[in-house]
């Protein structure tokens, strides 16, 4: 079963089995604006939930990518760094900065899900 | 009416300048010299294969290349120049003659002791100014820069963690709202960073930064006043719970200038900061010269200082040179050659004296005033990111752009048609399309007063509904228009090469 859950720093996690999908939302791309430079985490790296996991540098502004997870990162998305752009035209799809393995299923339930994160995004706007 | 466009691309006397390689007519020289004499060749493989590749023109030519390309500059000398969180005031004439005097500047870093007395005596003269100013009990001089100056104070706190068995310190606190320098020095001196929030007011939460202190962490860095521009007003609570933790206090000296002669650092309980004489001492900035970052510890931090240090030995001034002698006993060792920024203490010194510690204050009330003036005149039509009174820089947000579709970087591209250098933009990141403004204490009302008329002006005409192709199209009266940052960045063209066509229609694209 796969599901989509969100932070409050505006990065989605697709969970499928105990493997999640991280990227940065629609909503965190139009902020930034031009996506100019990523840098994603390499495989086998240890990250704890909040950790930084990867870099996104706009024309605006440089910011880190934190995991909503903890766990070890299985790929970072080695399409990215020369095609940043790919953040901005997709960021919800090929747009993903890497996929990590969950060592707790349960910090899940801390994030929020698609209507939660609309409202909160609803809120800042 | 519209702009006519000219055969020569020039626009009135603003002239197009090709890059200078792009000017190359080879056989062309300013020198006359006669033909070389024929000789019979003993270079082997060390002969050219190809030609170097410098251009040939004339004399007048590279004068007027040069000459042209020093009239588009925009600098303090030809305008006002708002830019947030870089200080860009005024530097006296006075400091200039000043450090061209023959004794300062024909001196030699390898000169013997005795024949420079003097200008041991002005590094000294100037450490005592800033010592005396921020009532600390020792100053580094040789930091070469404000960031320099941050690594310097983040190293003299490792090296004290390291001499009192607290080696296993690995964490430096710092605030979101922080300059960029601020993780980046943690980073570099091996520090892991943890960012801590600030409050509704743009302050330090303080609750947040108490959760975060623990035995690991080494330091907390904190800019006052901070990048929003408000004075932290917790920071004695904040160094007394810093230090009952075990850690150090590092505050970031950027913003000094709003502060100088108005309180005393080590009265914060400040345990290092450093000070940016091309910022507070009016010592040139960025392109104009290069900065000094001097760094002022406690009597916790000052026995590790960084070499080289002036020490007065009777009437006598000495250079202790080496880590592990004297003065230097502890001393974490040498992170600059020779003394420091020297040229540039010699311009903060003429600066300080001929301020006098009446006049400093002064600065930093005439600076805070200017910042809360343009605050106030401007909250007519923007609005202000915090409740005033703001210390010596305003920011705004974009909530007065809301519905318009114009940005903060439309209205900063109209600044320039008005003939301002635009503020900072979208800095600091905690406030939402950020314009973070710093008019420093030298400009006058009157060119204040010019500046809020244009902004004032710009703010009416975005909110009109009518004048977004406007500014998605400014600016207009610039030598060149809107430029492609986005392909600049990704696709960065560092270098010209022959056959790259040239740069007017590079730009052009």
């Amino acid at each position: 079963m796969s599901q989509t859950r969100f932070t409050k720093d505006h990065e989605w996690i697709k969970i499928d089995g105990n493997i999640g999908t991280v990227g940065i939302t629609q909503f965190a791309q139009g902020q930034l604006g031009d996506i100019v430079f990523v840098e994603v985490p390499a495989a086998g790296k240890t990250i704890k939930a909040g950790g930084e996991a990867a870099v996104v540098e706009s024309v605006k502004a440089a910011s880190e990518v934190y995991s909503p997870v903890s766990g070890t990162v299985k790929e970072g998305n080695a399409a990215l760094p020369d095609a940043p752009e790919t953040v901005n035209s997709d960021p919800e799809g090929k747009g993903w900065f890497f996929k990590i393995e969950l060592s707790d299923l349960k910090e899940l339930d801390g994030l929020m899900d698609q209507a939660a994160y609309e409202k909160f995004c609803a809120e800042l706007a | 009416m519209t702009i006519p466009t000219t055969a020569s691309g020039n626009r009135g006397l603003q002239l197009e300048q090709n890059l200078i390689f792009e000017q190359d007519t080879p056989g062309m020289t300013a020198v006359d010299l006669p033909a070389a004499p024929k000789v019979s060749e003993r270079l082997g493989e060390m002969k050219n294969s190809k030609p170097i590749g410098l251009p040939g023109l004339s004399e007048p030519e590279v004068v007027r290349h040069y000459t042209r390309l020093s009239q588009k500059n925009y600098s303090i000398d030809s305008g006002f120049y708002p830019l947030g969180s870089c200080t860009m005031k005024h530097n006296p004439r006075l400091n200039e003659k000043m450090a061209r005097l023959p004794g300062f500047a024909d001196v030699h870093p390898f000169q013997p002791i005795s024949t420079v007395q003097g200008a041991l005596e002005l590094i000294d003269t100037c450490a005592s100014w800033l010592k005396e100013l921020t009532g600390m009990a020792a100053v580094a001089m040789s930091p070469a820069a404000g960031a320099h100056g941050e690594l310097c104070g983040l190293m003299c706190i490792k090296s004290a963690h390291e001499a009192n068995g607290q080696g296993h310190r690995k964490t430096i606190l710092v605030p979101e709202s922080a300059h960029g320098t601020n993780p980046a020095t943690a980073a570099l001196c091996g520090y892991a960073v943890e960012s801590i929030p600030a409050n509704a007011e743009g302050r330090v939460d303080v609750a947040a930064l108490k959760a975060h202190l623990r035995p690991e962490i080494a330091a907390v860095m904190i800019t006052n006043p901070n990048t929003c521009g408000l004075f932290e007003r917790d920071c004695i609570e904040i160094a007394k719970v810093v230090h009952d933790a075990g850690a150090y206090f590092y505050m970031d000296g950027a913003n000094y200038n709003a502060i100088v002669g108005r309180l005393r650092i080590a009265d914060l309980g400040v345990d290092a900061m450093h000070i940016n004489l091309h910022k507070t001492f009016s010592t040139p900035h960025g392109g104009g010269g290069p900065g000094a970052g001097p760094t002022v510890l406690s009597d916790k931090l000052a026995p590790f200082a960084p070499v080289p240090m002036v020490v007065k030995v009777g009437e006598k001034f000495e250079a202790e040179e080496h880590a592990g002698h004297g003065a230097a006993k502890q001393s974490y060792g040498r992170m600059k050659g020779y003394h420091g920024q020297f040229g540039v203490f010699v311009r903060a010194v003429s600066y300080m004296m001929a301020m006098g510690g009446d006049g400093l204050k002064q600065a930093s009330g005439d600076a805070v005033l200017n910042a809360n003036y343009l605050l106030a005149r401007l909250s007519e039509e923007m609005t202000p990111a915090f409740e005033g009174p703001c210390m010596h820089e305003a920011v705004f947000d974009d909530r007065f752009l809301k519905g318009t579709n114009i940005t903060t970087l439309d209205i900063a591209k109209a600044l320039i048609d008005e003939g301002v250098h635009p503020p900072t933009m979208y800095f600091p990141l905690v406030v939402h399309g950020a314009l973070l403004m710093e008019p420093t204490e030298t400009e006058s009302k009157a060119t204040l007063d010019q500046f809020i008329a244009s902004m004032l002006h710009l703010a009416r005409k975005a909110k009109s509904g009518t004048a977004e192709a406007e500014f998605k199209n400014a600016p207009m009266l610039s030598p060149r228009r809107r430029l492609d940052e986005t392909k600049a960045a990704r696709k960065p063209i560092l270098r010209w090469t022959p056959g790259a066509g040239d740069a007017a229609k590079q730009a052009a694209e």
